[in-house]
C-alpha cells in the first residue's frame, strides 16, 4: 500500500471585494491533482511558478486548508481527521523549506530549534533532550558541540542541515522538501542533495520533492508529476518524463533545460525553436477553452498525459 | 587589435572593513570584444558581481586600483559627470533583481523613457514613446501599449526582467553587462531570455559579459568563459575548452558538482568548506588550497601565476597538474584490489 494518496486535491482561495469584502471569487490554486507515493521513494512535483506545487505540498501538511479532495495517509484522511488525531499523524510528517535564512528563528539558539518537535511530542528531560538533539546534529554532520549557537553563526548549507535535523527530530515517515536547495550554491547544492539521499536510505525516509530545476528533479526523483495552473499535464516515471515526453507542455520544459554541452548549443537552439512552434500549433488543442489542461489519460501503467478528448 | 572594447588591466577593488582595506576583486586582467559573450563563473562571494559593479562605476565607498580602458577612457579616472554620459548610453546593465532594479512609484514606460531621454534631452516626446514601443516589441512584450502603463508590480517576474532589459539596450549600448540575469526566472522564461540577449548581440554588435553560477547558462551563451574564485581568476578560456578540458581544480569541482539531464549519478561531488570570506581570505600562496587539502603542499606554488598552457586558455597556480578526486582515486584502488 502507498505511504500517501492524494485524490482530487483542491484548494480554492477566495478572492474578497467589494465594499463588504464579500467572496467575489476563487483563485484554483490546486485544482483537481491526484498522485500516491509508496514508502522510500521519492516524488517530484514540478513546475513553474504559480503552478500550485507549493500549495500541494503546503495543504498535505496542514499549511493550507483543502478545499475538497482527499489525502490518504497510512489510510486516514487528513481532510476530514479531527483535531486530536490530526496532532497524531502530524508528527509522521514533516517539511523542509526553501529559504534557510528565514525558516530559522534568529532568536533561538540551534538547540531551541531542533529541539521544539520533540517539545511538543515527547516528554524528555532536559539531559535527554540535549543528547537527542547532539544525536541529531552528529547525523546531518555538524559538530554536536554547535548546539549553544545561533542561526547566524552557520553558513546557508549548514542551515538548511539544521532545518533537515528539526525535520528528522521526530522520525517522521514523510518529508515535504519545498525547494530544499534553490537558495544555496552550486557546491552546497550537491552537498544537501548528497545528503539527503543518505538520510532516506538510512531512515527509510519517503520525499515529496518540490522544486523547478529539473536537473535536481532527474537527480533525485523515481516519479514525478508535472502541474501547470493548478493541475496535472504529466506522470510518470523520471525516465518516461524525461526520455518520452507526450505533453507539449513537457516538452517544452525540457526543451528549454540549458544543454551542458556547448557544441549542441545550435541543435539545441533549433530544436528549442521547434517545440516551441509545435506548442503555438497545438496550445488550441492541449488545453481548453480557459487555457486549462485536460484531464489525465492513462498511456501506460505508469505514464498519465493530459491528452485532448478526441472526437 | 581593433575590436577590443573594454580593457581590464590589473583591477583591484578593495571595501573597508574596520579601518583596513581588503580586496573582493584581487588583480584581475581582462579584454572583452566586440560580438562576444564574456561568461564569469563562481560561487557567490567569489566577487563577480564587485567586478561588474566597478567596471560601471557604482561602488560609492570602495578602493578601485589598475585601469579598465573602454575605447580609450580610463574608467577607472573617469569623472563623476562623464561616467554618467557612459553610462545607460554606451554600458548597459542588466540586473538581477528586477522588482528592486525598477522604481515601483512609476509606469514602466516612463522609465525607459527616461533613459532615453536623459541622454537625448532634445528628443520629442512622442518619438521618445514610439521608441519605447519598439523596445517593449523587441524584448517580446505582447501588448506594448497597455504594459507601458502599467506599474512593476502587475507585471509577472519575467516581465519585470524584461522591462530591465529593455532598459538597458534602449540606448543601443556597445557594452552589455548582465549580472544574473535570469537566476530568478524559470527554466522556460530563461531560455527566452537568453534567447532574446543573444539576438541582440547580432544585431547590435555588442560586447557582453554574463554573469552567472549556473553552467548550462555558460555552456549555451558563452564564447568564451573566466572562472572566479575568491577574487581571482583562476582560469579562462574559449567555452569548448572549458568545458570539455578543464584544468583548475576549482572548475573541475564545479563542473562535477552538478545534476545534469544526460548522465544520472549516484552521488554528486561536494567542495568541502565554503568561500572565505573577505577578512580571512589568504593573501598568500593557492587560495583554492584550503577546500583540496588531500592535494600536497609542494604541488602549489608560492604566488600562484596564470599560466597560459595553450593558446587563449590560462590556468592559475600548478597544482592543476596534480589535481585529482579522492572519490575517482579509492574507486580505482577498490577496481585493483577486487
Amino acid at each position: 500500500m502507498s505511504l500517501i494518496e492524494v485524490e482530487n486535491l483542491k484548494v480554492h482561495f477566495p478572492v474578497r471585494g467589494g465594499v463588504f469584502q464579500t467572496v467575489k471569487d476563487h483563485v484554483r490554486a490546486v485544482d483537481g491533482v491526484s498522485f500516491s507515493i509508496e514508502q522510500g521513494q521519492t516524488y517530484g512535483l514540478v513546475g513553474e511558478s504559480g503552478s500550485g506545487k507549493t500549495t500541494t505540498g503546503r495543504a498535505i501538511i496542514g499549511l493550507n486548508d483543502i478545499t475538497s479532495g482527499k489525502v490518504m495517509f497510512e489510510g486516514r484522511d487528513l481532510a476530514t481527521i479531527n483535531k486530536k488525531e490530526y496532532i497524531d499523524v502530524r508528527k509522521d510528517i514533516q517539511m523542509i523549506f526553501q529559504d534557510p535564512f528565514s525558516s530559522l528563528n534568529p532568536k533561538k539558539r540551534v538547540v531551541d530549534i531542533v529541539a521544539e518537535p520533540l517539545r511538543n511530542y515527547e516528554n524528555l528531560s532536559a539531559k535527554e533532550e540535549r543528547i537527542r538533539v547532539q544525536e541529531l546534529m552528529e547525523l546531518v554532520g555538524l559538530s554536536p558541540e554547535a548546539i549553544y549557537k545561533y542561526p547566524h553563526e552557520f553558513s546557508g548549507g549548514q542551515r538548511q542541515r539544521i532545518g533537515i535535523a528539526r525535520a528528522i527530530a521526530l522520525n517522521p515517515k514523510l518529508i515535504i522538501a519545498d525547494e530544499p536547495v534553490s537558495a544555496l550554491d552550486v557546491s552546497v547544492q550537491a552537498q544537501v542533495l548528497n545528503f539527503m539521499r543518505e538520510i532516506q536510505k538510512e531512515l527509510n525516509l519517503t520525499y515529496l520533492f518540490i522544486s523547478h530545476d529539473l536537473g535536481i528533479i532527474r537527480h533525485m526523483c523515481d516519479h514525478i508529476g508535472i502541474m501547470y495552473k493548478g493541475r496535472y499535464v504529466e506522470h510518470g516515471t523520471s525516465d518516461e518524463i524525461f526520455n518520452n515526453p507526450q505533453h507539449i507542455y513537457t516538452k517544452r520544459l525540457i526543451a528549454a533545460i540549458p544543454d551542458s554541452n556547448p557544441r549542441n548549443r545550435e541543435m539545441h537552439y533549433e530544436n528549442r525553436k521547434l517545440v516551441k512552434s509545435e506548442y503555438d500549433k497545438l496550445e488550441k488543442d492541449f488545453f481548453d477553452e480557459e487555457g486549462l489542461p485536460f484531464s489525465l489519460k492513462s498511456i501506460s501503467a505508469t505514464h498519465q498525459v493530459a491528452l485532448p478528448e478526441r472526437g | 587589435m581593433n575590436d577590443v572594447l573594454l580593457n581590464i588591466k590589473n583591477l583591484k577593488t578593495s571595501f573597508r572593513i574596520k579601518d583596513d582595506y581588503y580586496a573582493a576583486v584581487d588583480d584581475v586582467s581582462l579584454t572583452v570584444r566586440k560580438n562576444e559573450v564574456l561568461a564569469i563563473v563562481g560561487e557567490s562571494g567569489s566577487g563577480k558581481s564587485a567586478f561588474a559593479f566597478s567596471i560601471m562605476g557604482l561602488h560609492t565607498r570602495a578602493k578601485i586600483e589598475g585601469d579598465i580602458d573602454y575605447k580609450g577612457i580610463n574608467l577607472v579616472k573617469a569623472s563623476t559627470s562623464q561616467m554618467r554620459k557612459l553610462r545607460g548610453k554606451d554600458m548597459g546593465m542588466i540586473f538581477q533583481d528586477a522588482l528592486s532594479a525598477l522604481n515601483p512609484l512609476m509606469v514602466v514606460g516612463d522609465q525607459i523613457d527616461e533613459a532615453i531621454f536623459l541622454h537625448n534631452p532634445k528628443s520629442s516626446k512622442s518619438l521618445r514613446k514610439k521608441q519605447v514601443i519598439n523596445l517593449l516589441n523587441q524584448v517580446g512584450i505582447p501588448r506594448p501599449e497597455k504594459t507601458y502603463h502599467q506599474y512593476p508590480h502587475e507585471l509577472s517576474g519575467g516581465m519585470r526582467q524584461r522591462i530591465v532589459i529593455a532598459m538597458a539596450i534602449s540606448n543601443q549600448p556597445e557594452l552589455l553587462i548582465a549580472d544574473e540575469p535570469t537566476t530568478a526566472l524559470d527554466v522556460t522564461i530563461q531560455s527566452q531570455i537568453l534567447d532574446l540577449i543573444k539576438e541582440l548581440k547580432d544585431t547590435i554588435n555588442a560586447g557582453i559579459i554574463l554573469i552567472t553560477h549556473d553552467l548550462g547558462v555558460v555552456a549555451e551563451m558563452a564564447d568564451r568563459v573566466a572562472v572566479m574564485y575568491a577574487g581571482q581568476i583562476v582560469e579562462i578560456a574559449d567555452v569548448y575548452t572549458l568545458m570539455e578540458n578543464p584544468q583548475h581544480p576549482y572548475t573541475r569541482s564545479l563542473l562535477n558538482s552538478i545534476p545534469t539531464l544526460n548522465d544520472v549519478k549516484e552521488e554528486l561531488h561536494v567542495i568541502q568548506g565554503v568561500v572565505p570570506s573577505l577578512q580571512k581570505l589568504p593573501r598568500t600562496g593557492c587560495r583554492f588550497a584550503a577546500r583540496i587539502p588531500w592535494i600536497e603542499e609542494s604541488s602549489h606554488e608560492a604566488s600562484p601565476e596564470l599560466h597560459e598552457i595553450s593558446p587563449g586558455h590560462f590556468v592559475r597556480c600548478t597544482c592543476y597538474k596534480d589535481f585529482y578526486f579522492p572519490e575517482q582515486a579509492e574507486e580505482e584502488r577498490n577496481y585493483v584490489a577486487n
